[in-house]
């Protein structure tokens, strides 16, 4: 078991409805039990950067908060660089660390330094090397200038900027980024993909587990993914694995006006595998997954005789958003 | 157990940081804790110099305005931290790092504990200036010692409250105001304890005695003001260490609990649940 960084057997987690108290008026709109995770069973090795793709409310955050040892899980077990998360957690603690996308954490009347300062502290992190650290990665996401700013003054992104830092200067074995680049700039975001994995790469047996909204990201820096969706594990594999399950459709991206009656239906054609549609304020995008690839005459034929006019049309590789349309059968926004 | 006493101290530091920050970077506090709170203690002092009361009257307005500044500070900024740091965020990345929970909270009281000695010392020292109070302690080794056993059991009681206050109460400042005025009261604030049981019945203020700031205020009125005590001094010292005691230890179990119940219902400590 201690070869591997993270671990989950059969992991489960089911939330309940608060029992009813004579001083609490409780919801009764509310459902009595939500599962959140069932039956998850992941291996994650040293030095994996490990994505969780799954649209809102899939159980990424819910499997992190149990690998973190926030969370009891209801059923099943989980094993964090061989710690079992619910009975070693305070043996487990000091090598662990977490970032969650737009956090507001942090003393507003501290400067960026001193909640940096705090969160180190609170680690056992000695003086004497909290400001290297702190320095180091202020530069990474390029906040220097904002070092002794006050964080009430900051923007959100900074914010966000200044808690991604956090989340490293502990120097953690295993870490678990939760939309770490939500919010953030194109600039940032991309900086912050480079330090990521140049991170992974510098000590051996790092280990990060990543959660993303963002296709390319999770294509760009994970080594291997899970898609979750429901609680349940879809699929686990290396993207490239991921993306070739879809690769025995031909796929089309086909942009349009909008035709006579509307959005126009594909999806029913022959040879039509699977179609997903996104409006724009100009156009229509329209991707098929085709059986065959003479099958997109028929959608052409059938988007003009709509009343559709073609603006352009085009064959494309298969992308993850591919995979997790084919596995899950809606996109990530849908 | 070096490197865990390590922790507790660095953790206990680095959380005490915000507050001292604070009363450094937000100066006009010294105006709203000192001049303020001196004016409800004028009014109380001339109300007693006019009925023609003892000047120890006057000096147990001044030490109970003193004293119930640290009874606000541990309702107000300790024993509904936590409540603010969970809305926050803060609350759980601390019980996510290393450091035991205890030695944030530690962080918490030492913060809320320093402010307040500074609002405390100008309402004494304002109060004796203007009002010519003599003090004139029977032992100022003993003074000092009620006093420390007071904070710590005060101060352990705070610790206690803002678990407590998380785990059964959605709106912390309800539970908080419904704290705040009666005590005033049964603590005796304004006028000695032995008072209130002759006004109501022994066991009100026997009662209050296990609140530190009735038994810290009623044996330092006796030392100071060699003034009537509800209890014997003798009775209410040891009584003042076991609730420090008591206390830290309640505080210490309500922790865990808090950490159980977190983990098991998953709310409590993250904000959006």
């Amino acid at each position: 078991m201690s070869e591997l960084a993270l671990r989950t057997d059969a992991l489960g987690r089911t939330y309940r409805k608060a029992r009813k108290r004579w001083w609490k008026r409780t919801d009764p709109a509310a459902s009595k039990e939500f599962v959140a995770l069932d039956g998850v069973s992941l291996e994650v090795k040293p030095g994996e950067l490990f994505g969780l793709l799954g649209p809102n409310g899939a159980g990424k955050t819910t499997l992190i908060k149990i690998l973190t040892t926030l969370l009891a899980p209801s059923s099943g077990r989980a094993w964090v660089d061989g710690l079992d998360v619910v009975a070693d957690a305070k043996a487990l603690r000091p090598f662990i660390n977490m970032v969650s996308g737009g956090e507001s954490s942090g003393y507003g009347i501290l400067s960026v330094r001193e909640n940096l300062w705090l969160f180190s502290r609170i680690y056992g992190v000695a003086n004497a090397v909290i400001n290297q650290r702190i320095d180091a990665m202020l530069a990474v996401v390029d906040l220097a200038d904002k070092a002794n700013s006050r964080v009430s003054h900051l923007s959100t992104g900074q914010r966000q900027k200044m808690n991604f830092c956090r989340g490293f200067i502990t120097d953690p074995k295993v870490l678990f980024l939760d939309e770490p680049t939500l919010g953030l700039d194109v600039t940032a975001a991309r900086n912050i993909r480079k330090f990521v994995k140049e991170w992974i790469a510098e000590k051996p047996g790092r280990t990060m587990l990543l959660t993303t909204h963002y296709m390319a990201e999770a294509d760009e820096l994970c080594d291997r993914l899970a898609i979750i969706d429901k609680g349940k594990l879809l699929a686990c594999d290396t993207p490239a694995n991921l993306k070739r399950q879809v690769q025995q459709h031909s796929i089309f991206e086909l942009s349009h006006t909008p035709g006579s009656g509307g959005l126009i239906e594909v999806a029913g054609l022959p040879g039509v595998h699977q179609a997903t549609t996104t409006e724009t304020p100009t156009s229509i995008e329209l991707k098929v997954l085709l059986r065959e690839e003479s099958a997109i005459g028929g959608v052409v034929q059938q988007v003009v005789q709509s009343g559709g006019r073609i603006l352009t049309l085009k064959k494309v590789e298969p992308t993850l958003e591919d995979v997790f349309i084919e596995l899950v059968g809606h996109g990530l926004n849908a | 157990m070096r490197p865990a006493l390590e922790l507790f101290w660095k953790a206990m530091m680095a959380r005490t940081y915000p507050r001292v920050a604070w009363m450094f970077r937000h100066r006009t506090w010294l105006i709203q804790e000192t001049l303020l709170p001196m004016l409800s203690v004028i009014a109380l002092a001339n109300v007693y110099r006019w009925m023609h009361a003892p000047v120890q009257y006057i000096g147990i307005v001044i030490l109970g305005a003193a004293m119930t500044a640290f009874w606000l500070n541990v309702l107000w900024s300790l024993g509904a931290h936590l409540y603010w740091e969970r809305d926050s965020g803060n609350l759980e990345l601390y019980i996510l790092c290393p450091a035991p929970m205890m030695g944030i909270l530690a962080g918490m009281a030492l913060g809320g504990l320093t402010m307040t000695i500074v609002r405390a010392a100008a309402i004494v020292t304002t109060g004796v200036l203007l009002f010519d109070v003599p003090l004139e302690p029977t032992s100022w080794w003993l003074l000092g010692l009620i006093f420390l056993l007071t904070m710590v059991s005060l101060y352990g009681l705070g610790m206690m409250f803002a678990s407590v206050f998380l785990l059964f109460g959605r709106e912390a400042w309800h539970t908080v105001n419904l704290l705040q005025e009666p005590i005033y009261l049964m603590t005796g604030m304004n006028f000695p304890l032995v008072a209130l049981e002759k006004m109501t019945h022994w066991a009100i203020p026997a009662a209050a005695l296990l609140i530190p700031l009735t038994a810290g205020m009623d044996a330092m009125r006796q030392v100071l003001f060699r003034s009537e005590g509800f209890l014997n001094l003798w009775y209410e010292v040891p009584l003042l260490g076991v609730m420090s005691v008591g206390f830290i230890l309640l505080a210490k179990r309500f922790l865990d609990v808090l950490e159980r119940k977190a983990k098991e219902e998953g709310k409590l400590t993250v904000k959006w649940q």
